[in-house]
C-alpha cells in the first residue's frame, strides 16, 4: 500500500514535469503530425484502398525511434544534473519504487500521445469497415513497443548526467533491436549466415514481435518478449543506479 | 539518535572516509568541521543512506541503516550540499512531494507544508518555480524539505552556504532551536558558525576524525590559550620582554604592536600552571615594576588556529 503512494508521488511529479515544461507539447505535436504525414503521405492510406490501419502502425517502429528516447533521456540523467538524485533516494522510499514511478509515468504520457491519434480510426471507420479487434491489437502492440523502448532509454539515462549522450545511445540500441529482424537486413545476413542463426537474432528484434499484433494476433511469445526486455531494462537501470551510488 | 562504528568509504584505491566513529543524542548540535575534500560530505551521504559504506556500521534511531533502510530514513531530514531542487517546480509543488514521499496525506500534508513554508520564511515565493529563485530562497526551500516530517534527526551539509549575513543569522538561529529536541549534524567552513551553534565539534581531515570535543576544549588546544594579551604604555619593548622572562610559567613574549611609547605584547604560558595564573603573576609583575598597563587580559584560544594545527598537511607544517 505504502508501496503504491510512493510510485504514485513519484508518477505525479514526473508527469507534472513534462506538462510544466514545453517538452510534452512539443512532443506531442511533432508526434502527431509525424503519424499523420508518414500514414497519408509516406503509407499511402488512400491508394492502399483497404480498411485497415497497416499505413498507420508500420511506420510505429521508426518513430518511436526518436520520439521516445526524446521522452526517456531525461529520467535519470536530469536528477544527476540537477543533484535531486540524493534528494530522491534518501527519502524513505525503494530504488525500485523510484524507477516504476518514473518509468510509469513516461509510459502514460506516451500513451497519451497514442491515444491522440484516435482521429484516424475514426475516419478509417467512416471510410470503411475495418476489422477493430485488429486495430486494438495494433495498438497493445505500439504501446508495448513504446515502452520497450522506453524502459531501454531508462537504462541509458541512469548512465550519464549528459541527456544528448543519454539519448544517442538508446537510439542505437533501439535501432539495433529494429535492424536485427527488418527484412532488408535479414534477407542480406541470410546470404552469409545459416538461416537458423539469422533466426536467431530476428527473434531479438521489436520488428518480428511488433508484426503480429499489426495483423490482430496477441501472441504470449510476443508478450513475453516485450514484458522481458522492459523487465531487463529496467533491472539494469537499478543495477546501474546501485553501482553508480556504491562508487 | 545516531552511532557511526567504524566507518569506512574507499572510492577505488582512495580512502575517502577512514574509521570514522561517533555519537550523536538527541539535544545535541554537532558540527562537522574539515577542508574540502576531508570526507564530511562522504559521512553525510553514508549516515543518510544515499551511498553504501565500504565497512562499518551506522545506526539511527536503534535501526540498523545498513540493513533496514527504510524506517532509519524516515527519522532523518536531509539537506544535500549545494540545496538541490527540481528546476520546473514551483515551491509549494516541490514541498507537496516532499511530504507525500514522507507518507503525508490530506489535512497532515497541508499543514506541515504550510509549517515549512513559515519555518523558512518562504511566503513570498511560494507560486514562484525553484529555477527562478535567489540562492537564498533556493537554500531555503531545501531546508523546508528537510523540515517537513519535522524529524528527530537533521542532517545538513554546508546549511549556511551561500546566504548573506542576515540569513545565515536566521539559519543558525533555527538550528540552534531546532537542536534542543533533535540530534543535529552540519557541516561547515566558517568557524565562528560553529563557536555559535553548536554543542560539539568533530574535525575530520583526510577522512579520519583528528578531534573530537567542545568548542571549549578544542579552543583550549590553541596554543593561544591562556596568553596574556597585556598593552603597556611608556616602557621600552625590550626592558618588557626582559622583565617577562622572570614571571614563572611563562615560554614567551612576543611583540604584537609597538606605536607612540605604547607596546602591546602576548605573553604565551608554557602550560605549567593553571589557566588565568599566568594573567595574574604578570598584573604583580607589573605593580611592582610600576608599569603603566592600558589592557590586559587573558586569551580564550581560537578555533581557527586549531583548525589550522590540526589540518595543515605536514609538509606545508614543516615548511612554515
Amino acid at each position: 500500500m505504502n508501496a503504491w503512494h510512493n510510485i504514485r508521488a513519484i508518477m505525479k511529479r514526473e508527469l507534472g514535469g513534462y506538462f510544466t515544461s514545453p517538452i510534452a507539447y512539443v512532443f506531442l505535436v511533432i508526434f502527431l503530425l509525424l503519424t499523420g504525414f508518414f500514414t497519408f503521405t509516406v503509407g499511402s492510406f488512400f491508394e492502399r484502398g483497404e480498411a485497415s490501419l497497416v499505413s498507420f502502425f508500420t511506420w510505429h517502429p521508426w518513430l518511436y525511434l526518436f520520439l521516445v528516447p526524446a521522452v526517456g533521456m531525461r529520467l535519470w540523467a536530469e536528477e544527476r544534473r540537477l543533484g535531486t538524485m540524493e534528494l530522491l533516494l534518501t527519502m524513505p522510499i525503494t530504488t525500485w519504487q523510484a524507477i516504476i514511478g518514473k518509468f510509469l509515468a513516461s509510459w502514460l504520457f506516451l500513451a497519451l500521445a497514442l491515444a491522440l491519434t484516435f482521429p484516424v480510426v475514426i475516419t478509417v471507420n467512416y471510410l470503411g469497415d475495418p476489422d477493430n479487434g485488429v486495430i486494438v491489437a495494433g495498438y497493445v502492440g505500439s504501446l508495448l513497443l513504446a515502452g520497450t523502448y522506453l524502459a531501454i532509454s531508462c537504462m541509458t539515462s541512469a548512465l550519464t548526467r549528459n541527456q544528448v549522450i543519454s539519448f544517442i545511445v538508446s537510439v542505437v540500441i533501439a535501432l539495433f533491436l529494429i535492424l536485427a529482424g527488418y527484412p532488408p537486413v535479414t534477407d542480406l545476413l541470410t546470404r552469409w549466415a545459416n538461416p537458423v542463426i539469422v533466426q536467431i537474432i530476428a527473434a531479438f528484434s521489436v520488428m518480428t514481435h511488433f508484426e503480429g499484433f499489426q495483423r490482430g494476433v496477441v501472441d504470449t511469445r510476443d508478450l513475453v518478449f516485450f514484458a522481458s526486455v522492459m523487465g531487463f531494462a529496467l533491472f539494469t537501470t537499478g543495477v546501474i543506479i546501485r553501482n553508480q551510488r556504491a562508487g | 539518535m545516531i552511532s557511526v562504528e567504524h566507518l569506512t568509504k574507499a572510492f577505488g584505491p582512495k580512502l575517502a572516509v577512514n574509521d570514522v566513529s561517533f555519537t550523536v543524542e538527541r539535544g545535541e548540535v554537532l558540527g562537522f568541521l574539515g577542508p574540502n575534500g576531508a570526507g564530511k560530505s562522504t559521512t553525510m551521504r553514508m549516515v543518510t543512506g544515499f551511498i553504501p559504506p565500504t565497512s562499518g556500521r551506522i545506526t539511527v534511531g536503534g535501526y540498523d541503516a545498513l540493513e533496514n533502510p527504510l524506517p532509519a530514513k524516515r527519522m532523518i531530514g536531509y539537506l544535500p550540499e549545494n540545496a538541490p531542487g527540481y528546476a520546473d517546480m514551483t515551491v509549494i509543488g516541490f514541498l507537496n512531494f516532499a511530504a507525500e514521499l514522507r507518507g503525508l496525506h490530506g489535512e497532515a500534508r497541508k499543514r506541515a507544508v504550510e509549517r515549512a513554508i513559515e519555518l523558512c520564511f518562504l511566503e513570498n515565493v511560494v507560486y514562484q518555480s525553484i529555477d527562478t529563485l535567489s540562492k537564498g530562497y533556493k537554500h531555503r526551500t531545501c531546508l523546508a524539505q528537510s523540515l517537513i516530517h519535522d524529524p528527530p534527526i537533521l542532517i545538513m551539509d554546508e546549511p549556511t552556504d551561500g546566504l548573506d549575513p542576515n540569513q545565515k543569522h536566521e539559519v543558525r538561529n533555527l538550528i540552534k532551536r531546532m537542536g534542543r529536541d533533535k540530534a543535529i549534524i552540519f557541516s561547515t567552513h566558517i568557524l565562528e558558525e560553529v563557536e555559535a551553534v553548536c554543542s560539539r565539534v568533530i574535525i575530520i581531515d583526510r577522512g579520519r576524525i583528528v578531534a573530537n570535543g567542545t568548542p571549549e576544549e578544542l579552543k583550549a588546544r590553541s596554543e593561544m590559550a591562556g596568553a596574556v594579551h597585556l598593552r603597556v604604555t611608556g616602557v621600552p619593548a625590550a626592558e618588557l620582554q626582559e622583565g617577562l622572562k622572570q614571571v614563572k610559567g611563562a615560554a614567551r613574549s612576543e611583540i604584537l604592536a609597538e606605536r607612540d611609547g605604547t607596546v602591546e605584547l602576548r605573553v604565551y604560558p608554557d602550560g605549567s600552571g593553571a589557566r588565568g595564573s599566568l594573567t595574574r603573576d604578570v598584573a604583580a609583575l607589573a605593580a611592582e615594576r610600576r608599569w603603566q598597563v592600558a589592557e590586559i587580559h587573558t586569551e580564550e584560544g581560537r578555533l581557527d588556529e586549531v583548525f589550522r594545527a590540526i589540518t595543515l598537511p605536514d609538509t606545508v607544517k614543516a615548511a612554515a
